[in-house]
């Protein structure tokens, strides 16, 4: 169903963090990458968010050419070293773009654990001035597709119902989320019930997704790849009063499944 | 004046103003030599530091300013009702990559993160963490954005020489996990070839 709406998740996040982070998760040096290893879990990667019918920017597609040119690249044949000149490695280019970039995530990790106004320290007259953030996500979209699929994994579902086309209204979901966080944080693995059919699962992902675009819920982590948690910013009365003020058309735009 | 005249004038000055003040401003105020001031001020600083105070004067901005000291921020925000306030990733690494490199243009930071960063920009625009700080001379003359007052406040820096290196990364980390090979000009104090890999 192409014609359902795409949600948009302003994450901002682009292919290099994407290839940075499966090059972590695969533990591979990042001047030798397997090309044809991270290629594909890249083009994985693409399909799931397609899947949840996420906008995937114009750059994902760009690299995703790139790493196939190189793909290709590296399965041919060294050529002969007719010129004094020196044969490059086609994956130069890339690496140096992934190292000038990982640079500038250390950096900004170094930034992070200054001591900083409004969280760490504070002066007078501006602590009610905190500043607030317009989204709370500290666990990246590719975190959060990693701990989706396994839930999509895990789940046994039941061949005999995948027929039933479920309407599910993701406010509906939204607000059961709520309802599940009242009372403090909760592991995302914990937001899905087991009884959960394949439709309900993508909604409550979706909908998690949607309170973080909202900004009513902060998806966290203590360590790198560590369990994922959920908890609420503020209120859930809040949340409730917000949730009732979202427009309709978002329960439009999630994917429906065709076996 | 009196030393301890000075100190506490000071320190009352320094009560009431919430933003850091600089030495041109404690001059004018309280008529003292510049010099003067700025000893009492880091006598003060190491005081506050060794007694059993929860405020401390640091020096940040390019003036001075008294912050609570970290250890009680969990008092503070639970006294105001507030969540810790914090900065997304990508906005924090848009705002690495303009500490260190200004000034620069969008696209070439676009090109560093490989993604557009046109919103980012706009919100850090909004929060005045960064400005506007001239065109830059190619065709089509494209804005050129640096690092604010603000921006040194809020990470408590003096100046923006004050940035962390990536050798204080290495330092943190125990072992390296960077690895940089070219030579960084914009880095204050170039790391060396800290090329530790396991």
């Amino acid at each position: 169903m192409n014609s359902a709406p795409k949600i948009k998740l302003e994450i901002f996040e682009g292919p290099l963090d994407l290839l940075l982070h499966l090059i972590k998760k695969n533990e591979v040096d990042i001047r030798d990458i397997p090309v044809a290893v991270i290629t594909k879990q890249y083009m994985e990667y693409l399909e799931l968010m397609r899947f949840l019918n996420l906008e995937i920017a114009g750059e994902f597609l760009v690299m995703a050419s790139t790493l196939l040119y190189l793909k290709s690249r590296m399965l041919l044949p060294e050529e002969r070293e007719d010129d004094e000149e020196e044969i490059e490695d086609p994956r130069k280019e890339l690496v140096e773009r992934l190292l000038e970039y990982k640079k500038f995530k250390d950096l900004a990790e170094l930034l992070e654990k200054r001591k900083l106004v409004n969280r760490d320290v504070f002066v007078r007259e501006t602590a009610y001035n905190a500043i607030k953030d317009e989204m709370h996500v500290e666990v990246s979209l590719f975190d959060l597709l990693d701990a989706f699929r396994r839930i999509m994994e895990r789940s046994k579902f039941s061949e005999i119902y995948e027929f039933v086309s479920e309407k599910i209204n993701i406010k509906e979901v939204m607000l059961s989320i709520v309802q599940k966080l009242k009372n403090g944080k909760k592991q995302f693995d914990e937001l899905f019930d087991s009884s959960y059919t394949k439709e309900h699962i993508i909604a409550t992902f979706i909908a998690i997704l949607e309170l973080a675009k909202i900004s009513l819920i902060r998806i966290y982590q203590f360590e790198l790849f560590g369990p994922i948690y959920i908890t609420l910013l503020v209120s859930a009365e809040i949340c409730r009063k917000i949730i009732s003020e979202i427009g309709d058309e978002i329960g439009e735009g999630y994917p429906e499944i065709n076996n | 004046m009196e030393r301890d005249t000075l100190k506490s004038i000071i320190e009352a000055l320094l009560f009431v103003s919430g933003k850091p003040i600089d030495l041109d401003k404690f001059k004018e105020v309280i008529g003292e030599e510049r010099s003067k001031i700025r000893d009492a001020l880091h006598e003060m600083m190491e005081e506050y530091q060794s007694s059993a105070k929860g405020i401390e004067i640091v020096e940040v901005a390019g003036g001075y300013q008294m912050r609570t000291k970290s250890d009680f921020s969990e008092y503070i925000k639970n006294f105001f009702q507030m969540k810790p306030a914090r900065l997304s990733r990508p906005a924090m690494e848009t705002l690495a990559i303009i500490a260190y490199r200004q000034p620069i243009t969008r696209s070439e930071i676009e090109y560093i993160r490989g993604v557009d960063s046109g919103g980012i920009l706009r919100a850090l625009l909004e929060r005045k963490l960064i400005r506007i700080v001239g065109k830059k001379d190619v065709p089509g003359r494209p804005l050129l954005y640096g690092t604010t007052r603000e921006f040194l406040e809020l990470f408590g820096l003096s100046n923006i020489k004050d940035l962390p290196t990536l050798k204080d990364l290495d330092e943190i980390n125990g072992e390296s996990e960077i690895l940089i090979e070219e030579k960084e000009q914009v880095v204050p104090e170039r790391n060396d070839n800290n090329d530790s890999r396991r």
